[in-house]
């Protein structure tokens, strides 16, 4: 196939940039500045050691306006975004960030309020404080509630330290957290720092846990179970009640990674079916900005039991009828974050909220989850699919059709890129080797999903016919294939001007 | 690929050589082909009491990082520090390139290895 051919590919807005440094010349500014109508001070006098050095201050960029504005334009159309074209990074949740969101965020009192501003100045965003604690409450079926996470993996980190809390206040912290292997990779990295012992539970054949295996494991040692769920195949794990039960009769907790709730809000509370302590993902789930765009926020939702060992400060309703801050809560862990967390994606997640409304959020997860199955029904054959369950907001497959001409899921993910699209996931989950890990999210019209399977069929076509196309790819972007091993065995993670003449 | 028969192997992987109650371990070229190129390679200091069936070290290619598994449990005399700047031998000859040599402490734990010919049945279910 010609790349004449290929319905969304565009060679990209194509203008070679180098380095900022590099477009150096002493001397170049991008400012006037008046004569000085102050007495001069002596700098060198004042700083002593810690005046920049001439050695360093000669390697800083010396640009006109001009050169810069230019340098970081064309640099920034070389990025993909969800506002180009599909992004089917799964687990990711890449879904449209409205407008609306950004408008409301950009409101004078909103994006300027100050979080030392006096409580009596601060109603109105602690409303909204107030008013999403309680939208998040009701959809995740849970009692409590913080904000203040600054993202995902923080936010387990944060629900991680309250069972630890919990659990001490008990009178023993226990050992050992289990972690099925087919959670997010975050999940024992999370029990590690909160000072967990990490234990694995195998899936079953249908990727879910295995209640058997759970009973035997589950001792008077183990702390919680994170659950990811639905898990990062897409399968909703439809036992989590037992789960649930299995462990609370042994004392212990369940955790639920919350990452992939883009698949049950509105359709089911996890606190309704025995989770204790789970956290969302306002940039995934709730379409505050992600990656790049960010920054995230991973709100900790709880049951009453937790409620106690929440971060400081939370909203309250006062005597008078007014909001305030709490900080007296002996029992907290304390502080996560700085003042009241990403305030500004609250913000953005509640406007999100409300303008879907109940009805709305739950036909977003309808829409989430008949995307993922349509490109599922479409490519299943086509791309081999590991694991047969049920699946909701994604769908895994992988390589092993496509492995026989040699190709590899991280090929056919550079090929993608020629078609227009960004990348699904690589590699991961680790349960599936070879995997495809594809998540439309609901944001996609139906003819937006046809040009991703339509991409998707051509380059299995091509991985059979003229698997080097594939092998080589890509071949529209400015830059052909990075050589990874090489930068992850040897990184440059500095630019020193010498390493340009090095390189020659 | 046939595997060294002199050596036994886990379902996780890694060969082990034993001599007596000293053994010397790696991991297999299957493990080396689904890890894919190998970008770094965490051993532990010698002198170090490693336990059999639990993590020794890590394996970090470009698409994930994994648990190194003791075979038996023992006490790490040396460690293969060529690893440290060129972990692609890993990649070159997993089978003969090894990562930890240690004094055994329990050597019937041995016994519950797989041989060569059993591993290969096991990796070509893994694979079915």
């Amino acid at each position: 196939m010609s790349d004449r051919d290929i319905k969304k590919a565009t060679t990209q807005v194509n203008q070679n940039e180098g380095l900022i440094m590099e477009k150096s010349s002493p001397g170049k500014k991008g400012y006037k500045l008046p004569p000085l109508d102050v007495p001069a001070v002596n700098i060198s006098k004042m700083l002593g050691d810690l005046e920049r050095r001439d050695d360093i201050a000669a390697e800083l960029p010396e640009v006109s306006e001009i050169e810069i504005i230019r340098h970081f334009t064309r640099i920034s159309t070389w990025n993909y975004a969800v506002d180009y074209g599909m992004y089917p990074l799964g687990s990711c949740t890449m879904k449209y960030n409205a407008r609306i969101n950004e408008v409301v965020a950009r409101l004078d009192g909103l994006a300027g309020a100050h979080p030392y501003q006096p409580e009596k100045l601060s109603q109105g965003a602690m409303k909204i404080l107030q008013l999403l604690s309680e939208c998040l409450i009701e959809i995740t079926g849970m009692d409590a509630i913080t904000l203040q996470p600054a993202a995902g993996a923080h936010g387990e980190l944060t629900g991680v330290l309250l069972v630890r809390a919990y659990l001490e206040s008990q009178g023993n912290p226990r050992k050992k957290i289990l972690i099925p292997d087919s959670a997010h990779g975050t999940n024992p990295a999370t029990a590690a720092i909160a000072g967990y012992a990490v234990e694995n539970l195998k899936s079953n054949q249908k990727g879910m846990i295995d209640l058997n295996a759970l009973e035997k494991q589950v001792t008077e040692d183990i702390a919680a179970l994170m659950l990811t769920n639905p898990s990062t195949i897409g399968v909703y794990e439809s036992d989590i009640h037992h789960i649930a039960g299995i462990l609370h009769r042994k004392g212990a907790l369940l955790y639920m990674d919350g990452a992939n709730m883009n698949a049950l809000c509105g359709k089911t509370q996890p606190g309704k079916n025995g989770v204790d302590v789970m956290h969302l993902n306002l940039h995934k789930t709730f379409s505050t900005p992600h990656g790049g765009g960010g920054p995230g926020s991973g709100p900790v939702a709880c049951k009453k039991i937790l409620e106690p060992f929440l971060p400081t400060p939370v909203v309250i309703e006062k005597s008078d009828g007014t909001l305030g801050f709490d900080y007296n809560r002996p029992k907290s862990i304390g502080r996560v974050r700085a003042f009241y967390g990403n305030f500004g994606m609250h913000v953005r997640a509640l406007a999100y909220i409300l303008a879907n409304g109940p009805d709305g959020l739950r036909q977003t997860t309808e829409d989430a989850v008949l995307n993922a199955n349509y490109i599922r029904k479409k490519l299943e054959g086509i791309y081999e699919l590991p694991y047969k369950t049920q699946t909701l907001h994604e769908v895994v497959f992988n390589d092993r059709i496509q492995q026989r001409k040699g190709v590899k899921t991280g090929d056919i993910a550079k090929r993608l890129i020629d078609y227009g699209f960004h990348s699904y996931t690589v590699s991961f989950p680790l349960i599936v080797p070879g995997a495809l890990m594809i998540e439309p999210t609901e944001s996609e019209s139906k003819e937006e999903l046809d040009l991703f399977i339509d991409a998707m069929k051509a380059i299995a076509k091509e991985a059979e016919d003229e698997p080097d196309t594939v092998l080589n790819a890509p071949h529209t972007t400015r830059i052909s294939r990075l050589d990874e091993v090489r930068a992850a065995r040897q990184p440059i993670l500095r630019w020193k001007k010498q390493a340009k003449y090095a390189a020659e | 690929m046939s595997y060294p028969a002199d050596a036994k192997y886990t379902k996780e992987h890694e060969w082990i050589k034993i001599n007596g109650n000293l053994a010397t371990v790696g991991i297999t070229d299957y493990a080396q082909n689904s890890l894919g190129d190998i970008v770094f390679v965490e051993l532990p200091k010698p002198g170090t009491t490693i336990t059999a069936g639990k993590s020794f070290g890590t394996v970090e290619s470009v698409k994930a990082v994994s648990d190194l598994y003791a075979p038996v449990s023992g006490t790490v005399t040396e460690v293969n520090s060529d690893l440290g700047s060129a972990p692609e031998k890993v990649n070159q000859d997993a089978n003969n390139t090894w990562m930890i040599k240690l004094t055994l402490s329990n050597a019937g734990e041995a016994n519950g290895l797989l041989s060569a010919a059993d591993y290969e049945k096991f990796i070509a279910e893994e694979q079915a």
